[in-house]
């Protein structure tokens, strides 16, 4: 579907956040790194929503905190110590990330503020041990141009990051907090983005100031954009964690779709007729139609003890399955809040029936039981009743809200570019000071200091590239957009690989890896620069460099030796190709009189490089094969 | 206009926010070289110099605005006063035991002002019920502000004056009492209600908590609901002190009064039970006892108040290079007695030793107790502790330091005669004492 973004009255806003390369955490002397191995060290705890003298509770949190949900807290020696726990007030601010982010504020035209403020951020689902992120505003202000229109940023704050959810088993969560505490960047643009692209631009124009420090992570999951998405008559969602920037024009394709389509759905269902009160928290059990049912998930929760419980949602019939944008559905929207605020595993619903093994037989006593017409849908779950119950109630309220259009909601974006619901919405910020951490001092000697050396601008950077490197403007523009442009210089420092091909390697060839699944983020910054030194030597030649990617990344410390040799890669000698060459024009003499050397050429340098590509080098090869053929005439 | 009114600013600043005719709550806005900031105006902490001003912007966050001479502040609207809608409190379930929870300062349960960050505490027992809803399933609680003092004010008065308002609800016939108080000394009012309230009818349980109650993640009502269902349910009736077991929310041990102390500055399971296996253990709705010597819980027993203590007593740590004039000093200054905090099995230099010579020599009760924190001393095994007996130091067993200065102040407190305190101060009135040191006892 073609949108015309004006027309919708899109508009957006990035949120974005990046990790910075610091050599500690944020409040403590951590390393700021995550670990695989098993926990040393794990806890258990609950978040109780604090009140406030606004009244302001959390919905979904104090929901959570009623349920009795606890959570379970991973740790090690090497990425914790008490401050993460909780277990021990934070120390000083750490300014190697507020200069990281001053910098940066500096080339955003961002105004630094005069004294930095350390504030509590509330968040209790368990993400922060604490029960809040400690976050400060360091700038106000500034802007980023984007073909020549001005984007408002908004401001420029440094924040701890927070836990890594590892996991939920019933009413416990799992988070480990080895990533909690590492510095991060927020930069808030205006919402007055309004198109995909621009978001796109906008993203990857940060994006490019934020690397030009050389002090951010690089690799996945350290950089996460969180957008906010409106058009007219729709409502401000949230979509949060998009971690590829790629994906940023797509969500908010998707979000455009979604709450186009969630608009013709309620005209829909005004047209059909249906009113708020005909929804209605009526749940059936209808566990007696599926004791002999021959689907696998009812038979199971009913054999467990488990029950089935309906709810007819009029005037929905068909309606359930259509598609709002790829891979989103109203249906799933209900699942999603099904288990979300009733732990359930998932819904069935009519629209999607018969199928997974529920006979048409069942679906009509079904319809019956629940007294359903034939433009109603009927939604059902299988579990404990109390689960059961709250599941049911979250379907009927996104009934409810169907009929309103398009409900304010937090969600989180999935890999292919379509999103999840994740929670409700939260108020107004709730934030209160850290008096633990002292407030800092900026002076405007040190802003000074600061600005006399600020990094390259992405634009001269740009230009120096082009200039320096010979790269035209495509592979320039890749490589800026690319984590790999420090790494780029690095390799043609030191080896003496052709820029274009160091530059198409880190950009065009990794990128399209990626794309086939490959892990290309296993690989280190080290490795590619032995891979280059090992082309600049001729061990191996360039045509080999993905298939040694592709191994390396399978292979995980192991070194590009063990790469080479484990694929035969290695590059044949002067010696070696003499003789093969040899040989072919031997076993081809009847061809090679009968076309003359200089026509035989090309079909002899075919079957050479058909059979040893990756292990010659294919001009020498044509110089050694030209000679062979003038001394065989 | 009153200082009060623009709470932790002084000099430029305030002159500035004086003539602006703005106060605490106040919207603002601040103009300085065509900059211009607005937000909500916000106390400064006392600590903060005289240059800034804080201000909340709209987005929730604090900063803090540099002025100089040419910056302008003025007001531009009047301060949202914050209105408190508390969810309505569970209510009240007769049938359960009675619990009156004492507050002595510190703040157990709070909310916070999001608006300027102050944090105010919930004191009354429905305020209480609203922030702890939980309470209201395990006890009919009754609240009273005894006093709000920080921990590390407060004094021996202080003790009898939590003895005496203790010991009339006990009279009263309450189930069990809960004494909410800062942790930093808490171990030494356990211990000092240990002595002061004997022939306990009923428990009374300390409490307190690592993290301030205004966080999520406080540990303080998880303490609370712990101390309340053990001072509604747990069998037994002597002083104790209600605290995390581990660094996770899941059980809360109760410590003997006698017998424990902070050992971390900030972990949640900063009290252990030195020298004794802590009493009890709450885990959930369930209670259990640790120790089979323990002293029931008995409706019909009679509490004997004995709420006095005597200043006049001093806890030395001995260390290399001690000067022994600090001991002439407390002896000429009419002191009654002193704890020595020895090294090792209880020794002190032999350079102190004409000091403490002369002390005992004047009346003045000098005791033995160990800095090692776990152990009991024992003054035979070397010369140096054969010596310290000889001159008449009463070795003090297993008894924590803190403890024995307590003791020792409460004994001083009960009579002057030397004679009659030696007697009281080697008698095991509270378990201070324990015939026996077991391997587990050491974490």
């Amino acid at each position: 579907m073609d949108v015309d973004y004006a027309q919708v009255g899109l508009k957006a806003g990035l949120e974005i956040h990046q990790q910075l390369d610091t050599a500690y955490k944020l409040f403590c002397k951590c390393k700021p790194t995550l670990f695989k191995e098993e926990p040393e060290i794990t806890f258990l705890r609950r978040l109780r929503p604090t009140q406030s003298e606004l009244g302001q509770i959390d919905p979904a949190a104090y929901f959570e905190f009623q349920k009795g949900t606890k959570i379970l807290y991973e740790a090690n020696n090497q990425t914790s110590c008490l401050v993460e726990m909780d277990e021990e007030p934070p120390h000083e601010l750490n300014m190697e990330a507020v200069e990281i982010a001053l910098t940066v504020a500096l080339m955003l035209n961002s105004k630094p503020i005069d004294e930095i403020h350390v504030m509590r951020k509330t968040v209790i689902d368990g993400s922060n041990t604490t029960g809040f992120q400690r976050t400060c505003i360091i700038a106000l202000g500034g802007e980023i141009e984007i073909k020549g229109k001005k984007i408002p940023i908004q401001h420029v704050a440094v924040e701890e990051d927070a836990a890594r959810k590892m996991g939920q088993e019933g009413s416990i969560i799992r988070y480990r907090i080895d990533r909690l505490g590492i510095p991060l960047i927020e930069i808030a643009t205006a919402p007055v983005i309004y198109s995909p692209e621009e978001a796109k631009e906008t993203a990857l124009a940060i994006g490019r100031i934020l690397r030009a420090t050389g002090k951010v992570k690089r690799g996945l999951g350290t950089i996460r954009q969180d957008i906010n998405i409106s058009i007219r008559e729709g409502a401000l969602v949230e979509v949060k964690g998009v971690q590829e920037l790629e994906l940023v024009s797509l969500v908010v394709k998707n979000e455009v779709l979604r709450q186009l389509n969630l608009l013709k759905i309620r005209d829909e269902l005004k047209n059909r007729g249906l009113t708020e009160e005909q929804i209605k928290e009526e749940f059936v059990n209808v566990t007696e139609i599926f004791k002999g049912t021959k689907c696998k998930v009812l038979r199971k929760a009913i054999e467990s003890g488990k029950l089935v419980l309906a709810v007819k949602l009029p005037k929905f019939a068909g309606l359930l399955k259509m598609e709002l944008a790829p891979n989103m559905r109203l249906g799933k929207e209900m699942a999603d809040r099904a288990k979300f605020w009733g732990r359930v595993q998932g819904i069935f619903h009519t629209d999607e029936l018969p199928g997974y093994g529920i006979t048409p037989e069942e679906v009509e006593r079904l319809r019956r039981l629940v007294k359903a017409q034939k433009d109603d849908a009927v939604v059902f779950v299988a579990d404990t009743e109390e689960n059961a119950i709250d599941a049911l109630k979250a379907v009927v309220k996104r009934a409810k809200e169907a009929l309103k259009g398009v409900p304010e909601e937090t969600r989180a974006a999935n890999p292919d570019g379509s999103t999840h619901y994740m929670r409700p919405r939260p108020g107004a910020a709730r934030m209160y000071p850290e008096t633990d951490v002292p407030p800092i001092r900026i002076t405007n000697e040190y802003i000074e200091k600061l600005r006399t050396r600020l990094p390259e601008l992405p634009e001269q950077k740009f230009k120096r590239l082009m200039e320096q490197y010979k790269l035209n403007r495509k592979l320039a523009n890749q490589l800026m957009d690319s984590e790999y442009c420090e790494l780029f210089e690095e390799i043609v420092r030191e080896t003496n690989v052709s820029p274009t091909l160091v530059a198409a390697t880190l950009t065009e060839t990794l990128k399209a890896l990626k794309r086939d699944g490959v892990e290309v983020w296993r690989i280190s910054d080290s490795q590619l620069v032995d891979i280059f030194r090992m082309v600049g030597n001729g061990t191996i030649a360039k045509e080999a460099i993905p298939d040694v990617i592709v191994w390396l990344s399978k292979n995980e410390s192991r070194t590009v030796k063990d790469a080479i040799e484990s694929l035969g890669l290695r590059m044949l000698s002067e010696e070696e190709i003499k003789a093969i060459i040899e040989k072919i024009v031997q076993e081809n003499s009847e061809f090679i009189r009968k076309r003359g050397a200089k026509a035989s050429f090309g079909p002899l340098m075919g079957i050479i490089m058909r059979d040893y590509r990756g292990k010659v080098n294919a001009e020498r090869v044509s110089e050694m094969l030209k000679k062979a053929l003038e001394r065989f005439a | 206009m009153s200082q009060g009114e623009l709470q932790g600013y002084k000099g430029l600043v305030l002159n500035a926010l004086k003539k602006a005719g703005v106060k605490i709550g106040d919207l603002i806005r601040i103009t300085r070289n065509g900059e211009t900031y607005e937000g909500i105006l916000i106390p400064r902490s006392e600590l903060g110099d005289d240059e800034h001003v804080v201000i909340k912007l709209k987005s929730g966050y604090n900063i803090g605005v540099r002025v100089t001479p040419k910056t302008k502040i003025e007001r531009i609207g009047a301060g949202v006063k914050p209105s408190f809608a508390a969810p309505s409190p569970p209510s009240e379930k007769p049938g359960l035991p009675k619990v009156t929870i004492v507050s002595t300062g510190g703040t157990i349960a709070s909310r916070v002002d999001y608006r300027t960050g102050a944090v105010r505490p919930a004191l009354t027992a429905s305020d209480l019920y609203s922030v702890v809803p939980e309470l209201s399933e395990v006890a009919v609680v009754e609240a009273d502000i005894l006093f709000s003092v920080f921990s590390e004010n407060i004094t021996p008065q202080h003790w009898s004056e939590m003895a005496k308002h203790v010991a009339s609800y006990i009279k009263k016939g309450v189930d069990g009492v809960v004494i909410a108080h800062g942790t930093d000394t808490m171990g030494y009012s356990a211990a000092a209600l240990s002595f002061a309230l004997q022939n306990l009818p009923a428990p009374v349980i300390f409490v307190g908590s690592q993290r301030s109650a205004d966080r999520p993640s406080s540990d303080a009502a998880t303490n609370l609901i712990g101390a309340v269902r053990a001072a509604a349910y747990a069998p037994f009736a002597e002083v104790a002190l209600a605290m995390h077991e581990t660094i996770s929310d899941t059980t809360i041990l109760l410590h003997r009064g006698t017998k424990v102390r902070k050992c971390h500055t900030s972990r949640r399971d900063t009290f252990k039970s030195i020298n004794a296996s802590p009493l009890a253990r709450v885990e959930g709705e369930k209670i259990t006892m640790l120790t089979e010597n323990y002293i029931k819980r008995d409706k019909n027993r009679k509490l004997i108040l004995k709420p006095e203590f005597e200043e006049k007593v001093a806890l030395i740590k001995f260390h290399p290079g001690l000067n022994p004039a600090i001991i002439d000093w407390y002896v000429d200054n009419g002191y009654y007695g002193i704890v020595l905090e020895g090294t090792g099995l209880g020794h002190v230099g032999r350079y102190c030793f004409k000091s403490l010579e002369r002390a005992i020599k004047k009346d003045v009760l000098v005791a033995m107790t160990s800095q090692c924190i776990w152990g009991r001393i024992n003054m035979n095994v070397y010369d140096q502790g054969r010596d310290l007996l000889a001159l008449g130091v009463i070795p003090l067993e297993d008894m924590l330091p803190e403890t024995a200065l307590v003791k020792m102040m409460w004994v001083f407190g009960q009579t002057k005669d030397f004679q009659e305190a030696k007697r009281l101060l080697k008698t095991n009135i509270a378990h201070e004492f324990s015939d026996r040191t077991l391997y587990e006892e050491l974490p």
